[in-house]
C-alpha cells in the first residue's frame, strides 16, 4: 500500500479515476460492447494519424457479430518467443483485431537497478535482452562513462566493437533459427543454433560465460582477448559466412518460404516512424537509419559496412535484412581483426578500475581501492544522460540519473522490443491466423527486454 | 546549442546537456506545444519517454527559471534529418500528477506513457488506454516511486487463496 497522499486516487477528478486500473482492463471485449473510438485504438494507433482516419468496418463488411470469435493466444504459446499474450478477434481465418498483452516477465529490473552499484549494474542490464547481452552492457557502460567523463582506451573500444558485432551475428542466428522453426523448417532451427554455438564458445573463452556475460563494464571490458583469439574469430567468420549461403539455398529461394513471407504484413515508413519503430523493422521500409552509421559511437566511423534496407516493408524484407546484416557484421569483425590496436583493455583510473590482483598483496592503496570499489562502488557525478546504440533489434537507449552517489538514482532502458511490439496489431490487421506466427517472428521481440 | 524551432512558446528554458544533447524545460502548459513545434521542425521519432521520481534526490541542477517538482517526465526526441537529439524535461507536481499525452503527435508513445503511468502513477490526459501494462491489473501502488518500499508489500497473486 502506498501512502494515500501520493496516490493518484487523491486526484480530485472523477474521469481520472475511470482511467485508472480495473480488473480486466486489458481484455479484448466483444464488438457489440466496444465503442468506435476504442475499436480504432485497438486495431492500430497509427491509423489515426492526420488525414488517415481509420474505418473500423473495413475488414468486417461481410461478417455478423455472432460469427466473430475472440481467442487468446499465449502467453505460453511456443511461437510467441517467450511469454507474449495476444488477444485476437477472428472472422474465420482473418484477424480483425489484435491486442498484445505484456508484463508476464516483468521482474522490476529498473527498480532493482536503483539498488545495485554502478559496478554491479552490468549484471542487471545484461539480463534484459538475453540474446544480445553485450549490447545491453555497452549501452549502460557508455552512459556511465559519459556521466563520469572518462575516456576508454583504444583497444577496449575495438574489443567492444568486435564483441558487439559477434553478438549481433549470434542474435540474428537465433532469429533465423526460430523464424525457420515457425515456418516449419525445423532443419533451420538446428543449423542456426549450431552456428551460434561457435560464437558462444568464443564468448565463454573470452568472458568465462556464454549468455549473461557482464563483459563490457564501465571503463573498458572485463578481460583481454584470449591468446589465439585471431584464429578463433577467423574460423567463426569463415564458417558462418559460408553457411549463410547455405541458408540462401535452404530458405531464400524456397518457393513455400517465399510465399509465406513475400508481401505479408507490410508496414510503411510513415507508420513505422509514427510508432517509434527502429531497427530492421524500420529499415525494411526503406529508411536507411542505423545508429552505427548515422550517429557513430565506438569506432564505427572507421570501419566499412553497408546499411541494409528493404523496399516493401514486408516479412521477406525483414528476413533479407537480418540475413545480410549477419554478413555485414562479419565484415566489421574481419576489419576489427586487422585493425585491433595494442594497449590497455580498460582505463587505468584507479577510482573506476580495480587494481590487478598482484598489486593488492604489496600496496596498501591498491587494497583500499579494491575494497572500496567492491563494497561501496565508485561515485558518479550528479547529472543525467541518455546513450543510445544500435542493438540487433533497434535503438537501445539507457537513461541514467545520478545523484552523486555510488548507485544510479534512476535507470531506464529504452528497449527496442518494447516499442516494436506496438507494431504487431498494425501488421496483423487483415492477415491470416497462420501469418500471426510469422509477424511475431519478424518483429522479433525479446520478452526479457519488453517486460524488464 | 540548436536554435529553437518556430512555434515554441516564449519562456521555455533551454540548456546544454551532456553528450551534445540539448535539454529543454517547458512548463506543463506549454509541454505539448513545444513537442509539436519540434515535431514540425523535423524531429520525426520520439525515441523515448520515461518518468523520474526526484522524491529523495538531494538536489539537482536545474537552469534558472525552472521550479523543481517531485516528478519529471523526460522525452527524448530524435531528428533523423539533422542527426540531433533533444531532451524535453517537464516538471510534474506531486499534488496534481497529470500531464498531456503525446499520443496524437507520436502514436508510438502509447506504451511508454502507459509504462510511466503504471510504474509512477503519472496520469496522461487524453491517453486512449491508460491501464497497467507491466504490473497486474489489480496491483496497488506504483513500484518505481521512491516511497514504494522494496519488500514491504507481500507478493500479490491473482486469485490466490488468502494467507493460511
Amino acid at each position: 500500500m502506498t501512502d494515500s497522499k501520493v496516490s493518484v486516487r487523491s486526484v480530485d477528478r472523477d474521469e481520472l479515476l475511470v482511467a485508472e486500473t480495473s480488473e480486466g482492463a486489458q481484455e479484448l471485449t466483444y464488438r457489440r460492447d466496444t465503442g468506435a473510438q476504442q475499436l480504432g485504438r485497438e486495431v492500430g494507433a497509427v491509423l489515426r494519424l492526420d488525414g488517415r482516419q481509420l474505418d473500423p468496418s473495413q475488414f468486417d463488411v461481410e461478417s455478423r457479430d455472432d460469427e466473430l470469435m475472440i481467442i487468446n493466444m499465449g502467453p505460453s504459446h511456443p511461437s510467441t518467443h517467450g511469454v507474449l499474450r495476444l488477444m485476437l478477434e477472428l472472422d474465420g481465418e482473418t484477424v480483425l483485431r489484435c491486442k498484445p498483452v505484456i508484463g508476464y516477465l516483468h521482474t522490476g529490473m529498473e527498480k532493482q537497478g536503483e539498488e545495485l552499484s554502478y559496478v554491479q549494474g552490468g549484471t542487471n542490464v545484461t539480463r534484459m535482452d538475453y540474446l544480445s547481452p553485450i549490447n545491453n552492457e555497452l549501452s549502460y557502460s557508455m552512459a556511465v562513462e559519459k556521466l563520469l567523463g572518462i575516456e576508454v582506451p583504444e583497444r577496449a573500444v575495438w574489443i567492444r566493437m568486435l564483441m558487439s558485432e559477434l553478438n549481433r551475428v549470434s542474435s540474428h542466428l537465433v532469429w533465423m533459427a526460430t523464424n525457420g522453426m515457425d515456418l516449419g523448417s525445423t532443419s533451420m532451427m538446428i543449423y542456426g543454433l549450431r552456428e551460434r554455438e561457435l560464437i558462444l564458445a568464443f564468448f565463454e573463452k573470452t568472458a568465462g560465460l556464454r549468455l549473461n556475460l557482464n563483459y563490457v563494464r564501465p571503463g573498458g571490458v572485463a578481460a583481454d582477448l584470449p591468446d589465439g583469439w585471431e584464429d578463433d574469430v577467423l574460423v567463426i567468420c569463415d564458417t558462418i559466412e559460408a553457411r549463410t549461403y547455405e541458408y540462401d539455398t535452404l530458405l531464400t529461394g524456397q518457393p513455400i518460404f517465399r510465399q509465406r513471407m513475400e508481401g505479408v504484413a507490410p508496414i510503411t515508413a510513415e507508420e513505422a516512424l509514427a510508432l517509434g519503430v527502429t531497427g530492421p523493422l524500420l529499415r525494411s521500409t526503406g529508411v536507411p537509419w542505423d545508429l552505427r552509421r548515422e550517429m557513430p559511437y565506438l569506432a564505427y566511423d572507421q570501419v566499412e559496412f553497408d546499411v541494409i534496407v528493404g523496399t516493401y516493408g514486408d516479412n521477406f524484407d525483414r528476413y533479407a535484412i537480418r540475413l545480410n546484416e549477419i554478413r555485414e557484421s562479419l565484415k566489421i569483425v574481419r576489419q576489427c581483426l586487422d585493425m585491433m590496436p595494442r594497449g590497455d583493455y580498460r582505463t587505468q583510473d584507479p577510482k573506476v578500475t580495480p587494481p590487478p590482483r598482484a598489486r593488492i598483496d604489496e600496496s596498501m592503496e591498491a587494497l583500499i581501492h579494491h575494497f572500496k570499489l567492491f563494497t561501496e562502488g565508485f561515485h558518479v557525478p550528479e547529472g543525467e544522460v541518455y546513450s543510445a546504440i544500435e542493438s540487433p533489434r533497434g535503438e537501445l537507449g539507457c537513461y541514467i540519473v545520478s545523484d552523486g552517489g555510488p548507485k544510479p538514482y534512476r535507470i531506464h532502458v529504452r528497449a527496442p522490443s518494447f516499442v516494436n511490439v506496438q507494431a504487431i496489431p498494425l501488421l496483423m490487421r487483415g492477415g491470416l491466423v497462420s501469418d500471426t506466427i510469422t509477424v511475431i517472428s519478424t518483429v522479433d521481440p525479446v520478452m526479457g527486454e519488453v517486460d524488464r | 546549442m540548436i536554435p529553437l524551432p518556430a512555434g515554441v512558446p516564449a519562456g521555455v528554458v533551454v540548456a546544454d546537456a551532456l553528450n551534445a544533447d540539448v535539454a529543454c524545460f517547458p512548463s506543463r502548459a506549454a509541454y505539448r506545444d513545444v513537442v509539436a513545434a519540434f515535431r514540425n521542425d523535423g524531429f520525426e521519432l520520439c525515441a523515448d519517454l520515461c518518468a523520474v521520481d526526484y522524491f529523495t534526490h538531494p538536489g539537482r541542477t536545474l537552469p534558472d527559471g525552472v521550479t523543481a517538482e517531485r516528478f519529471e517526465i523526460v522525452v527524448n526526441l530524435l531528428s533523423m534529418s539533422k542527426r540531433q537529439r533533444v531532451r524535453i524535461r517537464v516538471q510534474v507536481p506531486e499534488h496534481d500528477c497529470t500531464i498531456d499525452s503525446l499520443f496524437s503527435l507520436y502514436p508510438g508513445t502509447e506504451a511508454l506513457e502507459r509504462e510511466a503511468f503504471d510504474l509512477f502513477g503519472v496520469v496522461f490526459l487524453d491517453h486512449p488506454d491508460l491501464t497497467r501494462i507491466l504490473m497486474p491489473e489489480e496491483w496497488e501502488g506504483h513500484p518505481l516511486r521512491k516511497d514504494y518500499g522494496i519488500g514491504r508489500v507481500p507478493v500479490q497473486f491473482k486469485e490466490a487463496p488468502g494467507p493460511r
